[in-house]
């Protein structure tokens, strides 16, 4: 099959018989008012009629439709999948927009126009040209402690959040700290407790006072809700256990770059593994510019 | 000094069903009021009436606010009532499971009412959930346990922590002590008797125990087909009953 989604070129023209990414007008302007919505009030889960999209849920329907009603012809797009961007979920949804919409593709954060990711913001700052679009599987942070969906709007509707410091409290005094890593509840705006997708902790701070747009789309669940630029996004805590981000003693051992997220890759059966930048571009474009890590220094890799 | 809740002629119906028919009382600070009655008498309606978690047909509910003055609960905006609920107010349900979080460690069910008004301090809300549970007799050493590992009368022992650790003014309870057997009972009453007492609270409650009236009020209402049919000090009715209902009521009870 002929590769059609190298990164970095224009797509040819996109297959006929769809309408412009894949969705037809009438559901895109709908998507669209609940963006709107969602961008008025930051943080608020704004109900909208989620289509079915022709990959199964969990691929990141949500983020997809969302992606499909704001996109342009002229746009370029970049899609992460846990950081990296030719990972399965990455290909099949870059292949998905070349092929119906044209547009074309790159793997390089700052030449995106739109950035649609699972779990992951990239390390390189995002500016105010740029949208960010993270694919939701869970978008009801109080789903944890109370599964009525009645219950949990009203609380949204009184910031009725104490339920939710329950959660972190839980955490405390089973493991003597705040374990949750991901989908770390973040207080949007000082009004909406928000679920920030799966994203690890370590992505939290980023999301405060963005100068990107962040949209947040949940397929499956039918919800859409976004962060506006420049906007107050605050993870909630206890004076005593203040919020902190995850840590690594070691460099990325391919580009050495610290302070970034890591992955660990293991390398063989007897317990060896290493620590690499999760996000595949930035590694790649320090590598590029001669930064080494200690495995590359070596000769392994 | 004034009531700090009044009730006036509160009445409410399911359809054709009465609940309860023009109920009115007052309920003074540091009182212990008992409604007794049997099934289906209307005593559970009433109470959930006067605690806000049903909305009556007619007649009002007064409570005394702390800075406010007398207001009706059922024309508050539903975050003043809220938050009146979860630090004046108390409501021990005669089910622990319907009071308590049963997915959370004891020590988080008796900081959630904290956390709700905004305590922020892991440090403090455990030293709370602490002293509570041991005021309780609750083992302080099980604060990190489930709820569904303790006991029927323990359950109940930390739905009463749960509530009382925000120093409400008024408790609200439904059979405290229903479905406990008489031990675990005896020792939930004097628990309870000593709390209200060293407290100062004003309670309501609920029950068909008339043993349990005894001990705990100090003054009872009997409720028949929804209307209060007696009202006095406790034990002048019990003692000495008017009403036919409450006499038949009282010389009901089995004596072993």
């Amino acid at each position: 099959m002929r590769d059609d989604t190298i990164p970095g070129e224009a797509a040819p023209a996109p297959e006929s018989g769809y309408n412009f990414a894949y969705l037809d007008e009438g559901a895109k302007r709908m998507i669209r008012r609940a963006i709107l919505k969602a961008v008025a009030v930051p943080g608020y889960q704004v109900p909208f009629a989620s289509r079915e999209m022709p990959m199964p849920y969990g691929w990141g329907t949500g983020g997809i439709q969302v992606t499909a009603s704001i996109l342009k012809p002229e746009d370029t797009l970049k899609v992460i999948d846990q950081g990296s961007d030719d990972t399965t979920n990455a290909v099949s949804i870059r292949r998905f927009f070349a092929k119906t919409a044209g547009v074309a593709t790159t793997e390089k954060t700052e030449e995106a126009d739109i950035i649609q990711t699972r779990h992951r913001i990239p390390e390189k700052p995002l500016s105010e040209d740029q949208i960010i679009v993270l694919q939701v599987p869970i978008p009801e942070p109080l789903r944890w402690l109370e599964p009525r969906e009645v219950e949990t709007r009203r609380m949204h509707a009184l910031s009725d959040y104490g339920v939710m410091h329950v959660k972190l409290y839980e955490d405390i005094s089973r493991h003597g700290r705040i374990t949750t890593s991901y989908d770390y509840p973040v207080m949007v705006n000082g009004r909406h407790i928000m679920a920030p997708s799966p994203t690890p902790k370590f992505d939290n701070p980023k999301m405060g006072d963005m100068p990107a747009l962040q949209l947040f789309g949940a397929g499956r669940e039918k919800r859409i809700y976004a962060i506006p630029p420049h906007t107050e996004v605050k993870s909630l805590d206890f004076e005593d256990h203040p919020f902190s981000i995850q840590t690594w003693e070691e460099p990325c051992a391919l580009c050495g770059a610290e302070g970034v997220f890591m992955d660990e890759v293991i390398l063989d059966d007897e317990g060896d593994s290493m620590f690499v930048c999760s996000d595949s571009d930035f590694c790649q474009r320090r590598r590029d510019a001669g930064h080494t890590g200690p495995a590359a220094e070596g000769g392994e890799i | 000094m004034s009531a700090l809740l009044r009730v006036e002629d509160l009445t409410k119906s399911y359809g054709r069903q009465r609940g309860c028919t023009d109920v009115s009382f007052e309920l003074w600070p540091g009182e212990v009021l008992a409604i007794v009655g049997e099934s289906g008498s209307g005593k559970t309606t009433l109470l959930n009436c006067c605690a806000g978690r049903l909305e009556p047909t007619g007649g009002k509910v007064l409570y005394e606010t702390r800075h406010k003055g007398l207001i009706d609960i059922h024309d508050m905006s539903e975050p003043e009532r809220r938050f009146l609920m979860r630090t004046d107010w108390a409501f021990v349900h005669q089910n622990p499971r319907d009071g308590l979080r049963m997915n959370v460690s004891a020590g988080a069910n008796v900081g959630e009412r904290l956390m709700a008004v905004g305590a922020r301090n892991y440090g403090n809300i455990r030293e709370a959930a602490l002293d509570w549970l041991s005021r309780t007799e609750v083992d302080p050493d099980r604060i990190d346990d489930l709820p569904t590992t303790f006991s029927g009368g323990m359950q109940q022992r930390l739905q009463i922590a749960r509530n009382l650790v925000s120093g409400p003014r008024l408790v609200f309870m439904d059979e405290p002590t229903g479905g406990l057997d008489v031990s675990v009972q005896a020792r939930l009453l004097d628990m309870l008797r000593d709390l209200v007492d060293r407290l100062g609270l004003s309670a309501v409650v609920v029950t068909h125990d008339l043993a349990v009236a005894r001990m705990l009020s100090t003054r009872l209402m009997v409720m028949q087909q929804g209307r209060v049919v007696e009202t006095g000090l406790t034990d002048r009715v019990l003692d000495d009953p008017q009403h036919a209902y409450t006499q038949l009521l009282v010389s009901s009870v089995l004596q072993p």
